[in-house]
């Protein structure tokens, strides 16, 4: 940050000021005129974050896009390192991943080569889901074989159930209808509204 | 103020385990004295508490920076409404506020009951003690807000600058309520269990809290979406973090217990089931606060790593072992009362749709847990992300939105095969010209196609429910359309609400099918310089980078990058995005420089603009653009099922009311050429 937020630097930069000739230009100069002239410099620049380097055409490659989608950044935040190196624009570990993974792109490596490549170095935490395989495999597989067996015995269950009530004689004895003074005509009509509406 | 505070908290402990001990020991049946006492010992806890709470505003609001956690959290130069909401910022000040909202809670669940329920309450003013002081006890043995420091320093750290948004004002909040109103619902049910009173009385007594829990969970997780959106600047809303998923886990199995409670209701059905859901939905509450505060698993929304998770998994334990063992020695009092008749009914159909919502709970909760799993079985660190999720949870949560259309459609009992023809032929043929529509413009992923689809049939459904009541009104009663629709929906407010729900659930998925068709760029540009990027929808955005300025404002450095938008060629206006170098009052940077999202909002899309950084300090900035579809619809959708929650909670209209002049729930069914009533 720059020392003019303190009094004593903003005199010294007051009395600077003093000391340049008319017509000098200053050192640092914020464009305000927007396509015209040189890029100004910041006022505060460590203000702005940190220093960033122009993007080039491989950081916004499709291709290593979806590959760095599929592999987790290592600094802890949960993120994967194209979501990381786009966001939390303070972290370190994720441009430097991310270079990685251009320079084995850019080696002629195909993706599975390059996640296999992390996997290698980095360790299986690497990839932002487990490849399904081997003890993995469960995990992709027990939340639908549950749901489906559980789906199954109730299906069973349900069937047991609606046999032993034919096995019976017949549906349940339905409760008592309450006595109506309605004549048949009217609980037709009844029977017609109520069926209109269906609930 | 510590002072105050502090005891406060000992004296909320004392009171709590007078109560708690009174209440479980049953010394209060038969005497009313006794009885008395331990409800009026619920308010004095909560009195102590509220003390102990405005005894920590008040340091915050003071700025007492020797009490630890006010240095900790605030800044002199913190805004006022942050420095207030600070208090549920960090770990020792929410598990305060959580403390003191159950507390307020179960004060109003003494004080609300109908007395039909008086003989429930001590056992429920037992339960709902016995976890405040829990609280009490974590805070006073492991995480005291009053502790003080050694020294005072002349100004605190302040607040980290993601949680300096207003969604931080609201979204914890009301998350908290959620998570600690569950609480009520439990305490009803564990009450029932040790009373003996195993009619549908506790569900009814609890049906509203039940409601209310669910709708605060379901605004706070929609606003902690939305806080992530406009704050992590990530461009999502949903990363599948433990924490979210955390407070997803009892939002699902109580919109499992939403449902399956009508089925007690109307047939007497899964006693055992609704109470395992509650039980069950109270400890994932439990279950996601350990999470959260033990750092056990990875998660950016953690609270600092300490040992009151130990305190948490403990309590988990505990309370998990003597609900399940007293639901079980009233196992056989728990009889249905009468079985399901076919698999084609509605009842069928709501036990599908549980099997579904614990299923995904189940599976939310199975990839949450997986690393802790590999790690202890295969010794092998692995990540679960958002991949797994999606390709686990995606289908299931496909196959819940064809349930959301089909389950209204089946009549309860049994349906005919006349009656599912007559029933499905509407919202079938939506679901199948929407897939039609959509194919013939193009899309082709096929998770979106489905999700789109089935959101259009489940709004043939929910359409043709409406219509069908609004005509069957019109026809008896010669009403005007609007009319008719009006006391249709206010003479049943529970089911159309419902409708209204499912309503908000379809607009969710089909924002979420939006983000299938997302586009984003990175682009390095001068003041002047552009870049184009098309949408999905076929607009064509020019994005002119016109420059950065800096300036001071109250506790940070903002450098704001602007950028001018056209769309198709015509002005856009400006978007900002901003870095912020948040300092102290001394000037002194506190954290590092945090982003600031620029968003241009509209019901197609979002232009979602992130400033990266400037290219070695100068005007040139580093961006990167999204374009984000539906996610308008996301926020629309969180209002309309508050709206629909509201709704179904309105007092009067249920089904349950007297309303001897009603033929059946929802309906005024005069007979043709019958006396007007």
């Amino acid at each position: 940050m720059s020392d003019i937020h303190s009094r004593r630097g903003f005199f010294r930069v007051l009395g600077a000021g003093a000391l340049i000739p008319l017509g000098a230009a200053p050192a640092q100069v914020q464009d305000s005129l927007a396509g015209r002239g040189d890029v100004g410099t910041l006022r505060d620049p460590a203000a702005a974050g940190r220093p960033r380097q122009p993007t080039r055409s491989v950081d916004d490659n499709a291709e290593i896009q979806a590959i760095e989608q599929r592999l987790a950044c290592s600094c802890g935040c949960t993120l994967d390192i194209f979501t990381c190196r786009t966001t939390d624009f303070t972290c370190t570990y994720s441009p430097q991943l991310h270079t990685e993974v251009v320079a084995l792109h850019q080696s002629g490596k195909t993706a599975r080569e390059i996640l296999d490549a992390f996997v290698l170095k980095y360790g299986e935490k690497a990839l932002m889901a487990p490849k399904p395989a081997g003890f993995n495999l469960m995990g992709y597989l027990v939340p639908g074989a549950a749901i489906a067996t559980a789906g199954a015995a109730l299906l069973l269950l349900l069937g047991r159930r609606k046999a032993a009530v034919a096995r019976a004689g017949g549906a349940a004895p339905a409760a008592e209808p309450p006595a109506s003074n309605a004549s048949p005509e009217e609980l037709e009509r009844l029977r017609r509204a109520l069926a209109e509406v269906d609930d | 103020m510590t002072l105050l505070g502090q005891f406060a908290l000992w004296a909320a402990l004392l009171l709590g385990l007078w109560c708690v001990a009174i209440s479980f020991s049953g010394r209060w049946q038969g005497r009313p004295e006794l009885s008395a006492s331990v409800v009026r010992s619920v308010y004095a806890v909560c009195g102590a508490l509220v003390v102990a709470s405005l005894s920590l505003w008040t340091g915050l609001i003071n700025h007492d920076f020797n009490i630890e956690y006010v240095a900790a959290y605030t800044s002199r130069n913190l805004p006022s409404y942050y420095t207030f909401s600070a208090f549920w910022a960090g770990q020792k000040g929410s598990l305060l506020f959580w403390a003191v909202v159950l507390s307020l809670f179960a004060s109003a669940a003494q004080l609300l009951t109908p007395r039909r329920y008086a003989d429930l309450m001590p056992h429920v003013a037992g339960v709902t003690t016995a976890v405040v002081v829990f609280f009490v006890c974590v805070m006073l043995f492991a995480a005291n807000p009053f502790e003080r420091l050694g020294f005072t320093p002349a100004d605190g750290r302040g607040l980290n600058p993601q949680l300096q948004n207003v969604g931080m004002v609201i979204h914890p909040p009301m998350l908290y309520l959620g998570y600690i109103s569950i609480t009520i619902p439990f305490a009803f049910a564990v009450a029932a269990l040790l009373s003996r009173r195993l009619d549908t009385g506790w569900i009814h007594a609890i049906r509203k809290w039940t409601l209310v829990s669910w709708l605060f969970l379901a605004i706070g997780i929609t606003l902690g979406m939305w806080w992530a959106y406009v704050e992590l600047g990530w461009g999502g809303y949903w990363a599948w973090d433990p924490v979210e998923n955390a407070s997803l886990l009892p939002w699902l199995t109580m919109t499992a217990f939403l449902h399956s409670v009508m089925i007690q209701e109307k047939r007497g059905m899964l006693k055992r089931w609704n109470l395992g859901l509650i039980v069950g939905t109270f400890l994932l509450s439990i279950f996601g606060t350990f999470i959260t505060r033990s750092g056990v698993i990875a998660s950016v929304h953690s609270f600092t790593q300490s040992n009151v998770g130990y305190f948490f998994l403990g309590f988990l334990a505990v309370a998990g072992v003597l609900s399940f063992t007293l639901l079980y020695t009233r196992w056989p009092a728990l009889e249905a009362e009468v079985r399901l008749e076919s698999i084609l009914s509605r009842e069928a159909a709501f036990l599908f749709n549980n099997l579904l919502f614990v299923g995904i709970a189940f599976s939310v909760l199975w990839g949450t847990l997986f690393p802790i799993l590999s790690e202890l079985v295969r010794g092998t660190k692995i990540t679960v992300g958002p991949p797994f999720f999606n390709r686990v949870n995606v289908p299931l949560g496909l196959l819940l939105l064809a349930l959301t259309g089909i389950g209204p459609l089946i009549a309860w009992r049994k349906a005919s095969a006349a009656n599912l023809k007559r029933q499905f032929v509407g919202p079938v043929s939506t679901g199948v010209v929407t897939l039609a529509v959509l194919l013939a413009l193009g899309a082709r992923d096929f998770y979106a196609l489905m999700a789109l689809s089935l959101a259009g049939f489940v709004a043939g459904t929910i359409v043709q429910e409406f219509y069908r009541g609004v005509r069957a009104r019109r026809r008896m009663h010669g009403e005007s359309a609007p009319l008719a629709f009006g006391r249709l929906v206010a003479r049943n407010r529970r089911r159309y609400g419902g409708y209204v729900v499912h309503l908000a659930v379809l607009i969710y998925f089909v924002a979420f099918s939006g983000m299938a068709f997302r586009r984003e760029m990175e682009a390095t540009l001068k003041p002047g310089e552009s870049v184009e990027l098309a949408s999905p929808f076929g607009h064509i955005y020019r994005l002119t980078h016109q420059g950065i300025s800096q300036y001071e404002t109250l506790n940070r450095i903002v450098s704001a990058a602007t950028v001018s938008v056209t769309k198709d060629g015509k002005p856009a206006g400006l978007i900002t995005s901003e870095k912020r170098q948040h300092v102290d009052s001394f000037k002194r940077p506190t954290f590092e420089p945090s982003t600031e999202v620029g968003i241009r909002s509209g019901l197609q899309e979002d232009l979602y603009i992130v400033f990266a950084g400037s290219v070695q300090g100068t005007e040139e900035a580093v961006y990167r653009f999204n374009v984000n579809p539906l996610v308008w619809w996301l926020w629309f959708g969180g209002f309309v099922l508050a709206f629909g929650a509201v709704l179904t909670m309105w007092p009067g209209g249920g089904p349950l009311a007297p309303a001897p002049a009603r033929a059946q729930a929802g309906y005024e069914v005069t007979l043709v050429g019958a006396a007007p009533k």
